[in-house]
């Protein structure tokens, strides 16, 4: 591929992070081991979201790439899958250590690539990206399976044994860490996968491809850029993937879970949330560090920009402590800098895309219109110095009712709905009032309440006087119309593996029925 | 289905022209389904008829431009008391929809549908 750099202006200059712009001017599709250019021939501008220049072009694939990566899958399976474990293992750990020796280059593709802040993507993407590598590699080697002795001549020995090329559809939110979640699983379990980034951040994983490509054989990994319905459809719905995992939204999630009816193979999707982050009374009982702990809890909401399936984007708050709880909340949050996501100081970055401005936009309009009350923010930010054309949301407080749409849908913005609850029941009651059920979070000083809470409400995980915590060992997956599977956690292996009961009889005689 | 809807669904000029475009290239029978969820959730997306399984749980909202627009029924329980403006602006498009790679998308606008919004007052 062309080694020459896109002209960019000043704003999206790295120098001050000590590396290089990180983008060739362009990208094509990393197949078989290789840098290949899209068959088509034919490539697509990525707009930055910090100021919507284009940093690089990209290839727009279609079936005919899908078809290629997949037969440089099928082709490598024959030998990674039998690759023994500690060598799957250790291949991984090198992975791990090459993103760590480059975290601040990945960073900073990361925050051009995607718009948020690089302090997040120092400091939480990409640290979380390496250990993630490094559990699977990890766990794997710890792993056996099982052995039932049925009776003293025969035994029932279940193996667990890879489901072959998969494929993978990443979301714009987390480029990096979401392709790692997919494939760091796939790969310790033995398969090979053939990825499809979203066509808003189709760079970031080039960049990670070109560090690391070549410590796996050739055809292990396939990356396919383009758009979602003439490369994703085509890998969403081919009859030679073995599992589909995905992250987006409902409706692509059922015509996915059509395509694997029709082929008969597994799916994992993560199809969002939105999530309550529930303030009892009791957290006001002391004016220390815990307080100051859960009116950070609060402001979670803005962490990358509020485009987090897991968003905190309902915070329900008991009424007795409200107004005071909320003075603190509202301050905390009018003190998030929104500014260049490229400047260590940023706490609030750009939207991924002009569309998903438009998106957010259109419910900051529909909140005052169904009568929500803003205590802060609640237009686009406007930014200047280079900024003007940038995707800008102000970090916006609406005082709700859980019946607005604004309180039932995921915004995927920087947009909370603060609803006043009465009791512990009322909590729960608006709590799972909701049609998903991905995260929630609990704060109190009562451990009884906690516990109580986190085992009443419908969500894959529940974090208890603490948010937005995803370590690797930590599974995370939804209830309800969230999705259907978990990732990380080593119970995620189990969604790219096959079980071999190989059943033997050590006995000498026949049974005696014929 | 065979519900009686309060909500209305209908379509600016510009995804009217959008929606002619598809139709052109995919033929006239196409169908949209309202998406909810992350990343692209909350998109209208557009399908050639047929391509999106319908079940029981989906309500028809409308029609926009002769083409039905159809919402999962549990999400139409959420979104009732507002009437949905179905417009085109400058994107990507979502995932699958046939407006993905166009250069333009569509998207879903509200406003507060006053039917609903009288009898809640009540």
């Amino acid at each position: 591929m062309s080694a020459e750099v896109m002209k960019v202006s000043s704003v999206l200059d790295t120098s001050h992070l000590k590396v290089k712009f990180p983008f060739k001017a362009k990208y094509g599709n990393y197949i078989n081991g290789k840098f290949v250019e899209p068959l088509s021939g034919k490539y697509f501008d990525n707009p930055s979201p910090i100021s919507n220049e284009t940093i690089c072009s990209v290839a727009r694939s279609n079936e005919k790439d899908v078809e290629a990566a997949l037969d440089a899958a099928h082709a490598a399976f024959k030998e990674w899958g039998k690759t023994d474990i500690t060598t799957r293992s250790n291949i991984l750990y090198k992975i791990a250590d090459v993103l760590e020796k480059n975290l601040n280059l990945l960073a900073t593709a990361e925050c051009l690539d995607n718009g948020k802040p690089i302090r997040e993507c120092m400091a939480a993407d990409l640290p979380l990206v390496i250990d993630h590598w490094r559990y699977f590699a990890g766990v794997i080697r710890a792993e056996e399976g099982s052995v039932a002795e049925i009776s003293n001549s025969q035994y029932s020995y279940n193996i667990p044994e890879p489901l072959g090329v998969v494929g993978q559809i990443v979301p714009w939110n987390f480029p990096l860490l979401m392709a790692t979640w997919k494939l760091a699983p796939a790969l310790a379990a033995g398969n090979c996968s053939v990825l499809k980034p979203a066509e808003q951040t189709p760079a970031s994983i080039m960049v990670m491809m070109e560090l690391i490509g070549d410590l796996l054989p050739p055809g292990v990994v396939n990356i396919v850029s383009g758009f979602g319905l003439e490369a994703g459809k085509p890998l969403a719905s081919s009859k030679r993937v073995a599992k589909v995992a995905f992250t987006g939204e409902t409706t692509t999630g059922r015509l996915i879970m059509q395509y694997a009816a029709q082929n008969i193979i597994p799916i994992t999707l993560e199809l969002g949330g939105k999530s309550p982050n529930i303030f009892f009374e009791d957290i006001m009982d002391k004016d220390d560090d815990f307080l100051d702990k859960c009116v950070e809890g609060f402001v979670m909401f803005n962490l990358n920009q509020g485009e987090v399936c897991t968003c905190p984007s309902r915070a329900l708050v008991q009424e007795s402590i409200y107004d005071k709880f909320m003075e603190k909340c509202i301050e905390r949050t009018k003190a998030v800098v929104q500014d260049n996501p490229l400047k260590m100081e940023t706490m609030i970055g750009a939207q991924a895309s002009v569309e998903q401005m438009e998106k957010i936009k259109s419910y900051l309009d529909l909140g005052k219109k169904e009568g929500a009350k803003v205590l802060c923010g609640g237009s686009i930010g406007k930014l200047n110095s280079g900024l003007e054309k940038g995707n800008y949301i102000q970090p916006t407080v609406f005082e709700a009712k859980n019946d607005m749409r604004i309180s039932q849908e995921e915004i995927f913005g920087p947009v909370v709905s603060v609803i006043k609850f009465k009791d512990e029941a009322d909590a729960l009651r608006i709590a799972n009032d909701t049609l998903y059920g991905l995260g929630a979070g609990v704060w109190t000083r009562n451990g009884n309440i906690a516990y109580r809470m986190g085992r009443a409400i419908q969500a894959g995980i529940v974090w208890t006087n603490c948010y937005h915590a995803y370590p690797a060992h930590s599974p995370f997956g939804g209830y309800k119309q969230s999705g259907v599977g978990r990732e990380t956690h080593k119970m995620m292996l189990n969604h790219y593996r096959q079980n071999k009961n190989l059943h033997v009889s050590y006995a000498e005689k026949k049974l005696g029925f014929f | 289905m065979g519900r009686t809807l309060k909500m209305k669904v209908s379509a600016t000029n510009s995804a009217l022209d959008l929606l002619s475009e598809l139709q052109g290239k995919y033929g006239e029978k196409l169908m949209f389904h309202q998406s909810g969820g992350c990343c692209d959730g909350s998109a209208p997306m557009c399908f050639q008829e047929g391509e999106f399984p319908l079940g029981d749980n989906d309500v028809k909202l409308g029609e926009i431009g002769g083409v039905p627009f159809y919402m999962n029924g549990d999400q139409y329980e959420k979104w009732k008391h507002t009437d949905l403006t179905i417009d085109a602006v400058k994107g990507i498009g979502g995932m699958f929809s046939l407006d993905n790679g166009t250069g333009r998308r569509f998207l879903t606008k509200s406003e507060i549908c006053l039917v609903v919004d009288n009898d809640e007052k009540k």
